[in-house]
């Protein structure tokens, strides 16, 4: 199982991403997400996008990897612009008190070059986060990470639970393969010689020997972590704690500059929205 | 060894919550710092009772009555919990795969330190010191779930062995690794406790293999009660484990079945001491007395695989393989973990479907067949029967299969009562499925593809989990529908004496390829095929070899045949 490559998690590599300490790109991550959802100025917006994309080419992550989600993503994105749209479809307007109509003339539904550019700007700021998201999730081990979180304060308990879970998600994927190949071994047809709604009320059946195999295997490893002392003291140190290198600092500093730069541009724009249509 | 207690044991009752009768009943023992001891007992005798409480998940996790007087290295048990208890007691579970906590090797074998709040560079430091020791040193960026069995074993202990703590406790460690790395095993152990100043306490029911090196001592448990105590040497003269239903070295049986007195010989816990009487005239005498049957052979094929060729995404399993396996067989396919035997089984019952080649059975290819249409004639019973079992109650998860085929219910009652009877199940038919033990459990998941009358029947390691008693029951019936119902058989498993005793073929992989496709003696006349496939040599060849036989697997085998004969007429 371990052979699945697409997963999304830990790949180990060497790029300047998987150098990085988690508690940088965990840092990272949230700092620019968090302006990125504030902020409304385009160019800065593109900025990030263009970034995020230079980062998640520089971490060599195969696009084939993330494609179907990509895809996925990109598709719900667009489906709630339509939506945003079909609910408010004059929000552009109010916004940037203006009112250029491309089409529709004086209708309701007329669409203005105002909306089109608030519907651009929702788009960005959707999209800029993913190439990032993928960086942390490929580049970052989930131990380095959970120590990470303890780091930035997150009690170890937590954190650690965190990482398990990460771990074993490929272990039930397994597991609940195997399970389904024994039941069609025992007379239940899942194969594609069934009905689909036949196929889909049968793997109700699988679920609850994998419940029960989970919670089993939950009661197991938690044992085992208390037989080696696991949860006993108030803090605990990690193996994977990776000491901050010149490159963080460097990474933090660009991190910490792009923000203050969203931050200043509120300065600029004398609010959250750069408007062109001034 | 000098004197001074670290384990001792007054008057210890302990009965679970859930349970009307006491588990462990009056147990009295003294272990001595520095002493290697075996706890032995056939299953359910209460042995990894008393391990639950050595390392504190008695009473902690395990609700229950506990009474007597316990101290570990000087301290009552009743001043200890989990937590402190875990300083004196390292303790290595049964299945290593559940004992991984940490993402890498390193990891897992820092986890101890890591909780005790350890500088990291300290960690660090120990964690690489203790991965040369074990010799994982080499593995230890990779993930747990690709090394293999020992390796895991190895991991443990390190991971275990780090925390400094004197007393080391193994739970069933033999349990998930094939006949090589057991023995591998064993001997890390002996060297570990000599060169680390460890108590050792190894719960084990293969006593054969655990005494493979020398232990200083025996606990004998049987039905909750401390029933011997006292030296390898001595409890093997007095033949008690044969009657407790464990298996006593087999050299010593076919030593008596040769009119030996085994209580008069001086020593007897390791067969290189063995001094045999008049130069081993008596099992000469014996070996003459006793030749092989040969197996009478019509061969019809029934499963024929053609030119297979398998791979995982990035390692190569089968490449032109070829194997046909007559009907009415009792094949037992071994070799090394990993070598490919349960992907065999996996491409015949159609969970992974070949790169190329075909896989016939009767003549039918069985490539557009789904697993549930290859189910009607194939039976496929896997090594952790916990991925089997869906139903709570065992009368319903023997009828599963029936019931899906859409049968009567009344022919299904017929049906599954009389497949419970021949499984020894009956007594149980009523009860849930969760209070059954593991060999248990195989065995319900083994009634529920017999009750489907299936041509075939292949078994993963039928006998993991099983003690002697339990597991000749199983296979004696298994042995007994192969020559009524000429059910053809095909077993994968580690265990020489299971081949011997009941397969008429031995195909040994490695790599996958095969090795070896003969009867099974001749499996273990071949040194290179036995060290290829990752099996050890029995006993009972070795003792063949003290006596100066000519050919010590026929001894092996005819004494293996003889035995079950014995057994028959009982």
């Amino acid at each position: 199982m371990s052979n699945d490559t697409n997963i999304l998690g830990y790949h180990p590599g060497s790029t300047f991403f998987h150098q990085l300490n988690g508690t940088t790109k965990i840092l990272g991550l949230v700092l620019l997400t968090l302006i990125g959802m504030i902020s409304f100025n385009t160019w800065y917006l593109i900025l990030l996008c263009v970034l995020s994309v230079v980062a998640f080419i520089s971490a060599k992550i195969k696009w084939q990897e993330v494609r179907t989600l990509t895809i996925a993503i990109i598709l719900f994105t667009l489906l709630n612009l339509v939506l945003i749209y079909a609910f408010g479809p004059n929000y552009g307007s109010a916004l940037y008190h203006s009112r250029h109509v491309i089409i529709g003339g004086n209708s309701f539904f007329a669409l203005t070059w105002e909306e089109l550019f608030y519907l651009f700007n929702m788009f960005l700021k959707y999209l800029f986060a993913v190439p990032l998201v993928y960086v942390f999730l490929f580049t970052t081990n989930p131990s380095e990470f959970a120590a990470s979180l303890n780091r930035i304060g997150i009690p170890y308990k937590i954190s650690y639970s965190i990482a398990i879970a990460l771990r074993y998600i490929p272990d039930v994927q397994y597991e609940f393969h195997q399970i389904s190949l024994s039941q069609q071994a025992r007379g239940l047809e899942l194969s594609k010689k069934a009905h689909l709604w036949r196929r889909l009320t049968s793997s109700s059946r699988i679920l609850i020997p994998l419940i029960f195999n989970s919670l089993d295997r939950i009661e197991t490893v938690s044992r085992a972590m208390r037989l080696r002392r696991f949860g006993t003291r108030k803090t605990r140190t990690w193996y994977m704690n990776k000491p901050g290198s010149k490159k963080d600092w460097w990474m933090l500093g660009i991190i910490v500059g792009l923000t203050i730069l969203g931050l200043l541009l509120f300065i600029v724009d004398s609010g959250r929205y750069f408007n062109p249509f001034k | 060894m000098s004197q001074s207690p670290i384990i001792q044991f007054e008057h210890v009752n302990f009965q679970y919550e859930s349970q009307t009768e006491p588990t462990l009943k009056d147990i009295n023992f003294t272990i001595q710092k520095g002493e290697k001891v075996l706890i032995a007992g056939p299953s359910g005798s209460g042995k990894s009772t008393l391990g639950k409480i050595l390392n504190g998940m008695i009473p902690e996790d395990y609700p229950g009555e506990l009474s007597g007087n316990i101290t570990i290295n000087g301290q009552s048990f009743n001043d200890l919990d989990v937590f402190k208890l875990s300083f004196e007691v390292g303790t290595v579970l049964q299945d290593p795969d559940s004992q991984f906590v940490g993402l890498t090797v390193a990891e897992d074998i820092a986890f101890a330190l890591e909780n005790d709040a350890k500088p990291q560079s300290e960690i660090h430091q120990r964690v690489s010191d203790w991965a040369k020791r074990l010799d994982v040193a080499e593995i230890i960026s990779n993930h747990p779930q690709d090394i293999s069995g020992g390796q895991k074993q190895r991991v443990s202990l390190a991971g275990v062995l780090i925390g400094d703590e004197p007393i080391l406790l193994l739970d069933e460690p033999l349990a998930n690794l094939d006949p090589a790395a057991g023995e591998a095993s064993i001997e890390l152990l002996d060297h570990l406790s000599h060169k680390e100043d460890l108590t050792v306490i190894i719960i084990e029911h293969r006593i054969e293999e655990v005494l493979h090196r020398p232990i200083d001592r025996l606990l004998l448990i049987d039905d909750g009660k401390l029933i011997a105590n006292d030296t390898p040497n001595q409890i093997l003269k007095s033949g008690v484990l044969t009657e407790v239903g464990l298996r006593e070295p087999l050299y010593l049986t076919a030593l008596r079945a040769c009119g030996i007195e085994v209580s008069e010989l001086p020593e007897v816990d390791e067969l290189s001491k063995i001094e045999l009487p008049d130069n081993g005239t008596a099992v000469l005498q014996w070996d003459v007395e006793h030749p092989i049957q040969p197996n009478s052979d019509g061969a019809e094929p029934l499963l024929e695989i053609r030119n297979l060729q398998f791979n995982y995404p990035n390692r190569s399993i089968f490449n032109n393989f070829n194997l046909t396996i007559n009907k009415g067989e009792m094949v037992a396919i071994v070799g090394k973990n990993g070598t490919g035997k349960t992907t065999l089984s996996n491409l015949i019952t159609g969970f992974l479907h070949p790169n190329q080649g075909e896989i016939k059975l009767a003549g039918t290819n069985l490539d557009d067949l789904s697993i549930k249409e290859r189910a009607e004639h194939i039976g496929y019973i896997l090594q952790d029967p916990n991925q089997m079992i869906s139903k709570d109650m065992i009368f319903d998860e023997v009828a599963l299969g029936l019931r899906l085929r859409g049968l009567d219910e009344e022919i299904i009652k017929e049906k599954v009562l009389s497949t419970l009877k021949v499984t020894g199940l009956y007594p149980f038919r009523n009860w849930p499925i969760r209070a059954l033990s593991f060999g248990q459990k195989k065995r319900v998941t083994i009634a529920s593809i017999l009750v489907l009358d299936p041509e075939v029947m292949i078994l993963d390691e039928p006998t993991a989990g099983q003690d002697l008693a339990h597991y000749s029951e199983i296979m004696d019936f298994l042995e007994e529908l192969n020559r009524t119902q000429q059910l053809t058989t095909i077993f994968i498993t580690h265990d020489m004496y299971l081949m011997l005793e009941y397969a008429d073929r031995a195909v040994a992989l490695s790599d996958g390829e095969i090795i070896a496709d003969t009867l099974p003696i001749n499996v273990l006349t071949n040194d290179d095929v036995v060290k290829a496939a990752s099996l050890t040599h029995t006993s009972l060849q070795s003792l063949g070899t003290l006596a100066n036989l000519e050919n010590p697997a026929r001894f092996a085998q005819g004494f293996v045949d003889y035995q079950k004969e014995v057994r028959h007429h009982e």
